[in-house]
């Protein structure tokens, strides 16, 4: 079997500038921060970032790596709005593929199952088919007098066909995986994470702790190892590998530090300290000034 | 905590707690669905609902698990009894299947209920970006959709919003019948009252007026004419009991008046 274990540098040497990289997790919870922060220290450009947003894509956008954002919010969760994305996006520095949550959902799913679109209502009505013209309807082909035809007010319906969001690479971050490629997610809720890797060509997870492959059992009930190794391709133990958004039960989101990041937005000499020490810096060193701010604060 | 409002010292109740009661009552006969409120004092109004008139709702723990019972607004997460698991992806399932009766917020809303969290201003560049559109072109086509509005002005109600993320009446009429089926945005609640679209061109109406409001102080922070029944009432108050459960139970720490000040 093969040993899928590899590192963050080698995930972000895998990508490429103008790719379409989708990322895991959900606002600010139990997002691959260390594959961001890599991403922001590295000289790829224009990539199109695909995720239920959080501080990675307000980062990301912050260190001129975005071109464009395939989302349907971008949010801190105890703060409601990232001002890296506000700025970003109110100073037109991004282009923006803005659609409903579950219409991102079915994207992410229609790429998984390798089929075109999948229809849904989410979207008709709204100014998501206007911002997104090339976003298209497609027609019930089951009428009147078809057997299939169950509420008749559904006959040659008009639907949103919702499309394919193809991801080039996705990266995820678990509690737990094996050497296999197996991932373990002990939090409540795996959000969308296994069909970011079902909707791209290279997956990749970081994790808390790797294990041997057989033992992720020995961590929780088999039912949290949603991610099966047919969905990726490379694992990175890189603890702490989601600070500073949540991640349980491993750690609680870092408050105080989200908020010198929301405050760094707007102020360059305060956007390039917090830089300096939390993004431009060596995951280590990430860790180590962590340690150190935590410490400050508790004296 | 005020118990009685310096302007209108005969009534029992603070303006928070007229408006929590508001929310509730958008839930009242909802049956076994899921009450999906968003701010604190939708949440205050669905866990009154469901400890008085409405038993039967499902309410979430705000992650990933439906929770038993209706707990203060401050509980820790120790505290939570949950009942099953709800994650996301299952959200989904329980939203397209239209068991479920939300109360969002909204940055802009207008006359025939469209709602704006996207951004104020053109989309392609903002004068101001918004959360995003969030999950409100979907909710507001496959099940009851109700919003909530803590500063009810001129720039909260306007004629037409900058960015349609819920889908009001009238675009949902455009869109055809896949828009139309399950589309029903109930209530509108603010500050100073409550609007339902229950009007023949489902023109946004005034459905009452929370006390110690005047309906030419509604008129005054709408941006569009509103339709007003000769015999609008005034919002009904919170009975003893509701008062004593909101006051005694579910928000000891008045959270509800951080929100909304009288």
């Amino acid at each position: 079997m093969s040993d899928k274990r590899t590192t963050v540098d080698d995930i972000v040497g895998e990508l490429r500038s103008g790719m379409t990289i989708g990322i895991g997790g959900w606002g600010a919870r139990r997002k691959p921060m260390a594959v961001v922060r890599a991403l922001c220290r590295s000289d790829l450009r224009d990539l199109t970032v695909v995720a239920y947003g959080g501080p990675d894509v307000g980062l990301l956008c912050a260190t001129g790596k975005v071109k464009k954002v395939v989302c349907p919010f971008v949010t801190l969760d105890s703060i409601a709005l990232d001002p890296h994305w506000r700025a970003a996006r109110q100073q037109g520095r991004v282009e923006v593929m803005e659609v409903d949550e579950g219409m991102f959902f079915l994207g992410l799913q229609a790429a998984a199952w390798r089929v075109p679109f999948l229809p849904t209502r989410a979207g008709l009505g709204s100014d998501v088919l206007t911002i997104n013209p090339e976003l298209r309807l497609v027609r019930s082909p089951y009428g009147a007098g078809s057997p299939y035809l169950h509420d008749p007010a559904d006959a040659d319906v008009e639907l949103v066909a919702m499309p394919a969001l193809h991801l080039d690479a996705a990266v995820v971050h678990t509690n737990r995986a094996d050497t296999a490629g197996n991932g373990q997610i002990l939090a409540p809720d795996p959000f969308f994470d296994p069909l970011f890797l079902g909707a791209a060509d290279r997956r990749f997870l970081t994790t808390e702790r790797t294990v041997d492959n057989g033992r992720l059992g020995d961590e929780g009930p088999l039912g949290t190892v949603v991610l099966h190794r047919l969905l990726t391709d490379g694992v990175a133990e890189t603890p702490g590998g989601a600070h500073f958004t949540a991640n349980p039960p491993d750690y609680d989101r870092d408050e105080s530090l989200q908020k010198e990041y929301a405050a760094s937005a707007g102020d360059p000499d305060a956007w390039e300290a917090f830089a300096a020490r939390y993004v431009h810096v060596s995951e280590d060193e990430y860790r180590a000034h962590v340690t150190e701010r935590t410490e400050r604060a508790a004296r | 905590m005020t118990a009685t409002r310096p302007d209108r010292p005969d009534l029992p109740c603070t303006r928070a707690e007229s408006c929590v009661v508001a929310c509730a009552e958008a839930w009242r006969g909802a049956g076994e669905v899921m009450a999906s409120p968003f701010g604190t004092i939708p949440s205050l109004g669905a866990r009154l609902a469901k400890l008085t008139f409405a038993p039967d709702l499902v309410l979430t723990d705000g992650e990933a698990a439906l929770m038993v019972g209706a707990l203060p607004i401050e509980s820790r997460a120790a505290d939570l009894v949950r009942e099953a698991a709800m994650p996301y992806r299952t959200v989904f399932d329980v939203v397209w299947s239209g068991r479920r009766h939300i109360m969002m917020m909204a940055s802009q809303i207008d006359r025939t209920g469209n709602q704006n969290l996207s951004a104020i201003g053109p989309h392609h560049q903002p004068k101001v970006q918004l959360i995003g559109v969030r999950g409100a072109p979907g909710n507001s086509v496959n099940h009851p959709t109700s919003y909530w509005v803590p500063d009810h002005s001129v720039r909260t109600f306007v004629e037409h919003v900058d960015v349609v993320s819920g889908v009001g009446y009238g675009r949902a009429l455009a869109a055809g019948s896949g828009a139309t089926r399950f589309h029903d945005v109930r209530r509108v609640v603010s500050n100073l009252g409550v609007f339902d679209f229950e009007t023949p061109e489902h023109i946004m109406r005034l459905r009452s007026y929370h006390p110690g409001v005047a309906v030419g102080d509604i008129v005054a922070a709408t941006s569009f004419s509103l339709v007003i029944p000769d015999d609008v009432a005034e919002t009904r108050l919170p009975t003893p009991e509701e008062l004593d459960l909101l006051r005694t139970v579910l928000d000891p720490g008045a959270r509800r008046d951080r929100d909304i000040r009288s």
